[in-house]
């Protein structure tokens, strides 16, 4: 059964219920904004999402890869007779192989370079060293064990401060020139001199340490892919679900040495990505090698561990923090970074900022000093430094600024939610330009704070507190205030291997006003069939339900940079804005022709354009698309047809924030975390659905607990991954979640610069949550047992180490 | 098998025979749970809670998640003989047996001392399966079963089994068994010599506690150091001890 | 081997290897997609079905079909995501409710989830009455990294409100 593309024509029998009385309740959906029941639960709930391992095509083969059991080896020789006497399989792929194919070796998101398949070394724990193309997935894996690599074991190196020593192996000798384990120069941000003259003259420092542990998106789908190649006409055609198929595109041209335009990515329904399906992948270029090699279409698909082991990790950040203060309120912060990327520099971020976004480190505090260093180092650990949930490397500054608050309250002995409102950016200082060189669009910081503390009951809360203390119970009280910057960026400022970070739209209205929006960001279940379609309900009072949303495919679809960094609505959304504008404005041209009058005589109300002066004599939108496309004369100039193409670039990042407070209660005995209670303010400018908005910070917030109290990507002196499978990589199930639910707030303070003054809010929630939930498990050991810091995840071993005096937390 | 640790030549589906195999019941001054006993089975069996309360009941609802309950089994559970595993652990406490059923029908009955003989190793041999296991009835019952986890449905860091009887303010019988600290699951003898004879209290279940803590022999692993897990199985033998007694005495 | 197995009504028969999973029986040969597979340890729940066992007069409990041999799920009436709206199209109360809640986001763990929602409800001598702990604890072998939980427990709510109103809806006489 061949796959065909995605949509509403594949199934016309549930799209048919998707849109009827009986399931779509179209009446409900508002023309724009507004709570709004999604449109693309049609398919899943009936089982018929099309995700990449539900691909079948004719003749379609299975590959599978052999991987490395040793963290750092050389390889002597590979001998893969045996597999290749399997009667199942068809081909046996090895880095030699590749290398007549030039695809050896592929360019990382950070102009390093990553083995496809290790040649010389293996330089991390199940790396990719064989690729195996076989009649079924179960063969392909039965071959795996009959190749047989020998391999000389090397020492391994997984402590980032360890790589810099000077007698330290050197991990990348593949590499002309590098004779250190550093992975690019020292980066800096801010005015030093003025920094260490802040600290000079302040009244209090805190210090402290702060390692922001290697996690994993994880999301529930695993990466993979299905390449196919047509060797007659050289047409090649990709599905495979990732957050960014345009640029994928250009790096396949640009590894592979196709033309770009034979080559087609196909990102049908994807099952989660947070960060994860951003890179680009050895398995994907295998894949697409097996492809070109055995003829036939090639399935790859990973199995969790790999997953876990292998594909992008985040944070890994090691943090060397002081923060001080002076007449009570906050003026300075400094931090020097470590950044483990692995064995290959693969982290995501913006060409420019070679550490993220990290310096936007100063947080939502009106600061006098700031300066941060990074330094990035290789070690034999799986590569990436994936911006999980996080605008590039956000979540760590939230989490270091937000911990070194709560930090600096304990030496100050002032309240922590206290020092935060002395120290705020007020609302009148908007638009705001940090220490570190962002420029903050808008805020209000003390409301949407006094808004969490009033829904928190925060001072009954620190009596409950002080009641337990005196019955030897333990409960913690954690704050955390983030700002973000998201909807990366202007193109005078970032770009990713020399793309812009922009964002294209192309929206065609046809003669019956119903319309079809092109995007070129890419939905994992954010809901932007809806929220696009709603986006352009506003713009031109079409019903959302009356509007497809295309997104997916490279050939339909205009250029873009893809959904990750909280961009879709910031920056995707500015250009579906835009576009709507476009055609409103063509609308106008068509509509003066219809009323006999002039364009600038007409005024907009949604869906109509309408004489000033004459309400009643108007032309609505379906009206004005049925003109467009009929046979009437156009003057010169005005074309027929009602559609229209936009590039959006954004002015500036849009600053979401918010204000969190996690309650705990700790089991003095066991260690034990219990996750009590959870309240999220979120202001994240206008909400386009408030429904998807709260969807999208209860998952976050979820994966905050995951990170803060669970999820730890952790290596032996070997360097062997310790938690390559669910059974030790832990997410958390509903159970660790508040037994009640999450207590959501909202403020609104729209962006100035975004066309319909949105922000983003996908990965709010992840970025706030680990601080808070980090913050109240310290402030439950600090008042019951002076103790003042201790690193995520705080699984019950770990805080019971930190309960009792213990230096380092056990892994 | 799906992780290609294990590849055997043969195996056999015994769900078939679960009609003779799934049974909770009484007979005489026993309680008799049949190797196919679905772990829901025994969660909510009302003939355990009466007879152990709640010793059962607390540690099913702690075992994996509800769907693996839906078709795990009390013969599973002891014949995987993961030292971390809850169920044994209540069975050890409550001085289960287990009854082995080999080639003709011929049956011997093992002491769960006997039958755990190292991590993933029992004393079921290879012509054998365990089609049964036996408790001994106590009047003035009360069972507890207290675990430590880094998340629910994850394998015990440490989870402590205690049962006691209690008649006339005196403990007639006990039981104590450690999980997830040792090679096997830790039956605490010394603990049970101990209480055997006294009024219940809680001095005296500390005491028990700190035997348990320093009879166990845990290893250092991703669920935390052994010095933790020593600490932590005193802690939990104690609670399960105090909560067993409440239970006893209500 | 030759395995039958009776798939939301159909009976599929095929000649496969004895170590088939049932997850890949269901994905490979019934070719019914919407059953998938998320970890191969027992631990996610996206491979969640319901069986039945014609012997037991209980309600189809969910199973992690990664963690049974197709082999042995002869005899056993399955139903997957497929099959769990009426043959007339008519959506089960807890597909209604997932949609009506927001349940899902990506949809990879849904189907799986619906499966273990439908079984809480049934199986609860008062559904409306189910506690948060007991419907989270119902859900703790269910795995999902979008929706953060709050939401799937409104929707098995709102999915044992509607059967409660709408008798007729209910998968089985109660």
């Amino acid at each position: 059964m061949a796959t065909v593309e995605t949509g509403p024509g594949r199934h016309p029998e549930w799209y048919a219920h998707a849109t009827g009385d009986k399931f779509g309740k179209i009446a409900d959906a508002p023309i724009g904004f507004g709570h709004m029941k999604r449109k693309e639960d049609a398919r899943f709930i009936r089982g018929l999402g099309d995700y990449m391992d539900d691909v079948r095509l004719p003749g379609m083969l299975h590959g599978a890869i052999l991987r490395s059991p040793y963290a750092h080896a050389r390889i002597n020789s590979i001998d893969t007779s045996a597999a290749l006497a399997h009667p199942k399989v068809a081909a046996v792929i090895i880095a030699k192989d590749l290398e007549t194919l030039g695809l050896a070796w592929m360019p990382t998101i950070s102009y390093d370079t990553q083995a496809v398949l290790a040649g010389d070394k293996v330089r991390f724990h199940l790396q990719e060293v064989a690729f195996v193309i076989a009649t079924d997935a179960y063969a392909a894996q039965d071959a795996l064990q009959l190749i047989d690599v020998d391999y000389d074991v090397l020492p391994a190196i997984v402590n980032c401060r360890k790589a810099l020593d000077p007698d330290a192996p050197l991990i990348r000798d593949d590499k002309v020139g590098q004779t250190d384990n550093l992975a690019s120069p020292l980066w800096e941000a801010g005015d030093k001199a003025n920094c260490d003259r802040v600290f000079a003259e302040a009244d209090v420092v805190a210090k402290r340490t702060i390692l922001d542990p290697r996690s994993h998106p994880c999301p529930m789908e695993t990466c993979g892919m299905v390449a196919d190649m047509n060797p007659a006409t050289g047409q090649l055609n990709i599905y495979n679900g990732n957050q960014a198929p345009h640029a994928h595109r250009t790096v396949y041209a640009q590894v592979a040495g196709l033309p770009e335009q034979n080559i087609r990515i196909l990102c049908n329904d994807i099952g989660g990505g947070f960060g994860n399906k951003v890179p680009v992948y050895p398995g994907y270029v295998c894949a697409i090698a097996g492809s070109i090699v055995a003829g036939a279409p090639v399935k790859w698909i990973e199995d969790r561990s790999e997953n876990l082991a292998s594909t992008g990790f985040a944070r890994d950040y090691l943090m060397y923090s002081e923060m001080c203060s002076k007449g009570g309120k906050i003026t300075g912060l400094r931090v020097d970074t470590i950044a483990d990327h692995g064995a290959f520099d693969s982290t995501a971020q913006a060409t420019k900022f070679p550490a993220g976004f990290f310096h936007i480190v100063t947080g939502s505090y009106d600061l006098q000093g700031a300066h941060c260093q990074v330094k990035a180092v290789y070690t034999n650990k799986a590569p990436g430094g994936v911006a999980y949930r996080c605008s590039f490397r956000i979540t760590e500054a939230v989490y270091l600024v937000e911990r070194m608050v709560d930090a600096l309250a304990m030496e100050m002995n002032v309240d922590p939610v206290e020092l935060r409102m002395r120290s705020f950016i007020r609302s009148d200082q908007f638009p705001y330009e940090t220490q570190t060189g962002w420029v903050y669009d808008s805020g209000d910081y003390h409301k949407a704070m006094k808004l969490a503390m009033e829904i928190a009951d925060y001072e009954g809360l620190r009596k409950e507190q002080q009641e337990k203390l005196a019955r030897g119970e333990m409960m913690g009280i954690g704050i955390a205030f983030f700002t973000e910057g998201v909807g990366a960026g202007p193109r005078r400022h970032m770009d990713i291997l020399g793309l812009a970070m922009n964002d294209g739209a192309e929206l065609r209205v046809h003669p019956s006003g119903k319309a079809v929006v092109s995007l070129s960001a890419q939905t994992q279940g954010q809901g932007h069939e809806t929220t696009f379609a709603q986006i352009v309900a506003e713009e031109l009072g079409i019903s959302p339900n009356e509007i497809m949303v295309r997104h997916g495919d490279t050939d339909k679809t205009p250029y873009g940079l893809g959904t990750y960094g909280s961009r879709s609505t910031p920056v995707s959304g500015g250009a579906v804005a835009v576009v709507s504008r476009k055609v409103r404005d063509k609308a106008r041209q068509f509509a003066a022709l219809m009323l006999e009058t002039r364009a600038e005589d007409l005024a907009w109300e949604k869906g109509r354009w309408y004489v000033k002066g004459d309400p009643e004599r108007g032309s609505t939108i379906e009206s004005i698309a049925e003109y467009a496309y009929s046979a009437s004369n156009l003057p010169e100039g005005l074309e027929g047809g009602l559609d229209a193409n936009a590039v959006y670039d954004p002015p500036n990042l849009t600053y979401p924030f918010g204000a969190y407070i996690a309650v705990v209660d700790v089991d003095p005995g066991t260690g034990k975390v219990h996750m009590r209670r959870f309240i999220a303010v979120d202001d994240c400018g206008v909400r386009i659905n408030p429904m998807v908005v709260e969807g999208q910070i209860h998952g976050g917030l979820v994966e905050g607990i995951g990170q803060a109290l669970m999820e730890i990507i952790s290596f032996d002196e070997q360097g062997n991954c310790l938690n390559a499978s669910f059974m030790d990589y832990l997410l958390p199930t509903a159970l660790e979640c508040p037994e009640h639910g999450f207590e959501l707030g909202e403020t609104v303070t729209p962006c100035p610069h975004h066309p319909i003054g949105a922000k983003g809010v996908g990965e709010s929630p992840c970025v706030g949550s680990p601080p808070a939930i980090a913050n109240a498990v310290v402030d439950a050991m600090y008042h019951a047992k002076g103790v003042k810091h201790m690193d995520m995840p705080c699984f019950p071993a770990r805080v019971w180490a930190a309960m009792n005096g213990r230096e380092q937390p056990p892994q | 098998m799906k992780l290609r640790l294990a590849n055997p030549g043969h195996v056999i589906d015994i769900n078939p025979i679960e009609p003779e195999l799934n049974y909770i019941r009484q007979e005489g001054n026993e309680i008799r749970i049949g190797a196919l006993t679905r772990h829901v089975n025994m969660l909510e069996s009302d003939l355990l809670a009466r007879t152990f309360p709640d010793i059962f009941r607390e540690a099913e609802a702690v075992l994996a998640d509800p769907v693996v309950r839906n078709r795990g089994t009390m013969g599973g559970s002891l014949c995987q003989s993961d030292p971390a595993e809850d169920l044994s652990g209540v069975v050890v406490a409550l001085k289960g047996k287990a009854v082995l059923r080999g080639p003709g029908g011929a049956e011997r009955v093992v002491e769960m001392d006997e039958f755990h003989i190292g991590p993933y190793m029992t004393a079921v041999g290879p012509t054998e399966m365990l089609i049964e296991v036996r408790f001994p009835i106590h009047p003035g019952f009360g069972g507890a079963h207290e675990k430590v986890e880094r998340r629910a449905g994850d394998f015990a860091i440490v989870a402590a089994s205690a049962a006691l009887s209690i008649q006339g303010g005196t403990i007639q019988t006990a039981g104590v068994a450690c999980s997830a600290v040792g090679p096997t699951t830790m039956h605490i003898k010394r603990a049970e010599e101990a209480l055997v004879g006294k009024a219940p209290s809680e001095e005296l279940f500390q005491q028990a506690g700190q035997m348990a803590s320093a009879d166990c022999s845990p290893n250092s692993d991703g669920r935390g150091p052994a010095d933790y897990k020593r600490a932590v199985a005193g802690v939990l033998t104690q609670r399960a001890l105090s909560r067993a007694a409440a239970t006893a005495l209500r | 081997m030759l395995v039958s197995i009776s798939i939301n009504g159909q009976v599929y028969s095929h000649d496969v290897e004895p170590r088939l999973l049932l997850v890949h029986f269901i994905r490979e040969y019934a070719e019914l997609h919407g059953t998938h597979w998320g970890c191969d340890t027992s631990n996610c729940g996206i491979c969640i079905v319901l069986m039945d066992d014609p012997q037991s007069d209980q309600p189809p409990y969910p199973v992690k079909s990664c963690t049974m041999l197709a082999a042995m799920a002869q005899g056993y009436e399955i139903t997957t995501v497929e099959g769990m709206a009426k043959p007339d199209g008519t959506l089960d109360p807890i597909q209604m409710g997932f949609h009506e809640m927001h349940a899902l986001q990506c949809g990879f763990c849904t189907p799986g989830m619906m499966s273990t929602g439908r079984w809480l409800i049934e199986r609860h001598p008062n559904p409306t009455q189910m506690t948060d702990h007991e419907i989270r604890d119902g859900i703790s072998g269910n795995l999902c990294r979008c929706t953060g939980y709050d939401n799937i427990i409104k929707a098995i709510r709102w999915a044992a409100a509607y059967i409660e109103e709408h008798p007729e809806s209910a998968r089985t006489a109660r």
